[in-house]
């Protein structure tokens, strides 16, 4: 197992400096995205930050990722890399044009996972000392609305950086604005409630921590 | 005499001032409340009333801009007042994946293209494009998602928002292009002031019923539903709104002053049937505000409402047999209909083709 100080020093430690025509992508899209879900943003018991963090949130919809990364302030979001899936975002040009360069996407192949390779040690390196997470425990979208068993995922993350916050995230209501299987949205009102951070405490089982953190996402529905 | 166009500019700024007036006043009552908490006014009944005054100044701001630039910006104002009402109304109705495509239709080609109507003033096809062409639509295309649960109850909703928060809206912006008060005297700004009349009204009506309730307030119309609208205080919001009118009579041109009262009385009486059922619905839903659901933002469709069923009455109310003008273009031959609190004006499709009875 890897301590973080015996992670390589990765190369994204800093954000990278994108070029103008993807910085004003990412900024229009980021308007676009909150304009079209109606998004309000909450921050219960806690505070948009700089620090090292993973944020986890049940996963609805397509715009799921955009919506977070577009909800946290631009010196946040800067830092911010959403973690997506390969074989989704790196079809076609446009796809992986803006998964790699407009929202510095972390892609992870869901259909060879290595022993050696597995996607908690790739997103941890891509993540480096200062970068930030959003990830989606469930693995996939849910396709009720309701929200689904975590994976371990987010147990072993946590494990391997003790030190990272974990800020738990719920979504509400867009499912409705853009539902698994439709492309074309409906511009419905959504809200993106950040909680306070968790952390994994000491010799606390996975099961136990992965029920503790899913129902901080369900806490922030009300 | 003063010729006409003076007369006219001479109201318009009168008006003007006199809402300034006001609303610097109760802005002045609103702040001197809150400076002095020991008066023994409850002081969140004060929060509300400044912010109430706040969101007049941002209405009146908003409106005087829109007049400023003209009819095509005021239809477009109301349009997206629509577009966001709707988006409340559908985000609080619970509706299924297979009404899915239909809403897309309703929110990007229905409600844009029935302003788009109101706006070329074809009011032939505007007065029955979404009640029955977008009804038609959301039925058939929810049908051929093929989900059949509960279907005349989802379709019933989105049909019930298109009405509630586009169709009856888009009355107001189209009372600009109602020949009666254009040409009478002053054209453009005759109608601007029309408006702005009316929707002073549905505000004064609103706050005059919440008064008179809590003045008076004796016997709740339906407790269950609302628990602040009695009989005293739509009884005295009518009777002090209509004589608000009659008052105000010489701001909207084609009304005399008991004209002018009986429209306050209407708008006071079809505001307060708006208030009743989005109340209604609000407590189906098990919100007491639209707002809550949005943090930090009022809920346009509390205010919208009792404004949309206002103005469905006064489009009919001014439609009413109205003594000839000497020099009105065209008074065309109207004919108003009643159906349940929402009224629908019917005209000929004759008079649509310019072809009215000129006088």
């Amino acid at each position: 197992m890897l301590a973080p100080a015996d992670m390589p020093a990765p190369p994204q430690d800093q954000p990278v400096s994108r070029s103008p025509v993807c910085r004003l992508t990412g900024l229009g899209l980021a308007g676009l995205a909150r304009l079209l879900a109606g998004a309000s943003v909450r921050w219960i018991a806690s505070q948009p930050d700089t620090c090292q963090r993973v944020y986890f949130a049940n996963h609805t919809s397509h715009l799921d990722a955009l919506l977070i990364w577009a909800s946290l302030p631009r010196v946040v979001r800067e830092l911010t890399r959403p973690v997506a899936a390969k074989d989704y975002w790196s079809r076609g040009r446009v796809r992986r044009w803006l998964a790699e360069q407009v929202f510095d996407a972390i892609l992870i192949d869901r259909t060879d996972i290595k022993v050696h390779q597995s996607p908690v040690d790739l997103m941890l390196r891509e993540a480096g000392a200062t970068r930030s997470l959003i990830v989606f425990p469930e693995g996939s979208r849910s396709v009720t609305g309701e929200v689904g068993e975590f994976k371990s995922g987010l147990y072993y993350l946590a494990k391997k950086r003790p030190d990272i916050e974990l800020v738990p995230v719920h979504i509400d209501n867009l499912n409705r604005v853009l539902p698994r299987g439709e492309f074309l949205p409906v511009p419905l009102l959504s809200c993106i409630s950040f909680g306070p951070p968790l952390w994994l405490e000491r010799d606390e089982a996975k099961f136990d921590f992965l029920t503790r953190a899913r129902r901080a996402v369900l806490s922030l529905k009300e | 005499m003063p010729d006409t166009t003076d007369v006219n500019d001479l109201r318009t700024i009168a008006l003007v001032a006199g809402v300034l007036l006001l609303l610097s006043v109760v802005t002045g009552v609103g702040q001197f409340l809150k400076r002095h908490p020991d008066r023994g006014i409850d002081a969140a009944a004060v929060r509300t009333f400044n912010l109430r005054i706040r969101g007049w100044w941002v209405l009146c701001t908003v409106l005087a801009a829109a007049f400023w630039l003209g009819s095509t910006a005021t239809v477009t104002l109301f349009g997206l007042v629509s577009f966001w009402a709707l988006r409340e109304f559908i985000t609080l109705t619970p509706t299924r994946k297979g009404d899915h495509r239909a809403l897309f239709w309703v929110f990007f080609l229905f409600t844009p293209l029935h302003y788009v109507l109101v706006g070329l003033n074809r009011y032939d096809i505007y007065s029955v494009f979404l009640p029955v062409y977008a009804t038609l639509f959301v039925l058939a295309r929810a049908a051929v998602a093929g989900d059949y649960k509960r279907f005349l109850e989802r379709t019933a909703k989105i049909q019930a928002g298109l009405v509630v928060c586009v169709y009856c809206l888009s009355f107001a912006p189209a009372l600009l292009a109602l020949p009666v008060a254009a040409g009478v005297d002053g054209g453009r700004d005759a109608n601007f002031r029309l408006l702005f009349f009316l929707i002073l009204l549905v505000q004064f009506a609103d706050c005059m019923q919440y008064v008179w309730s809590r003045v008076l307030g004796q016997r709740l119309v339906a407790a269950a539903v609302s628990s602040n609208r009695t009989w005293e205080g739509l009884l005295g919001s009518a009777t002090s709104t209509a004589l608000l009118a009659s008052v105000l009579w010489w701001a909207a041109p084609p009304f005399e002053p008991w004209q002018a009262a009986i429209v306050g009385l209407v708008v006071a009486i079809m505001g307060f049937a708006g208030g009743m059922t989005m109340s209604a619905i609000k407590r189906d839903r098990g919100v007491k505000d639209y707002g809550t659901l949005v943090v930090g933002h009022g809920g346009v469709l509390d205010r919208i409402t009792s404004a949309g069923y206002s103005r469905m009455a006064n489009i009919s109310g001014k439609a009413m047999p109205r003594p000839v003008r000497r020099n009105s273009i065209s008074m065309r031959c109207w004919r108003a209909r009643s159906t349940g609190c929402s009224t629908v004006v019917h005209a000929p499709s004759s008079a649509q083709r310019g072809s009215g009875c000129r006088k």
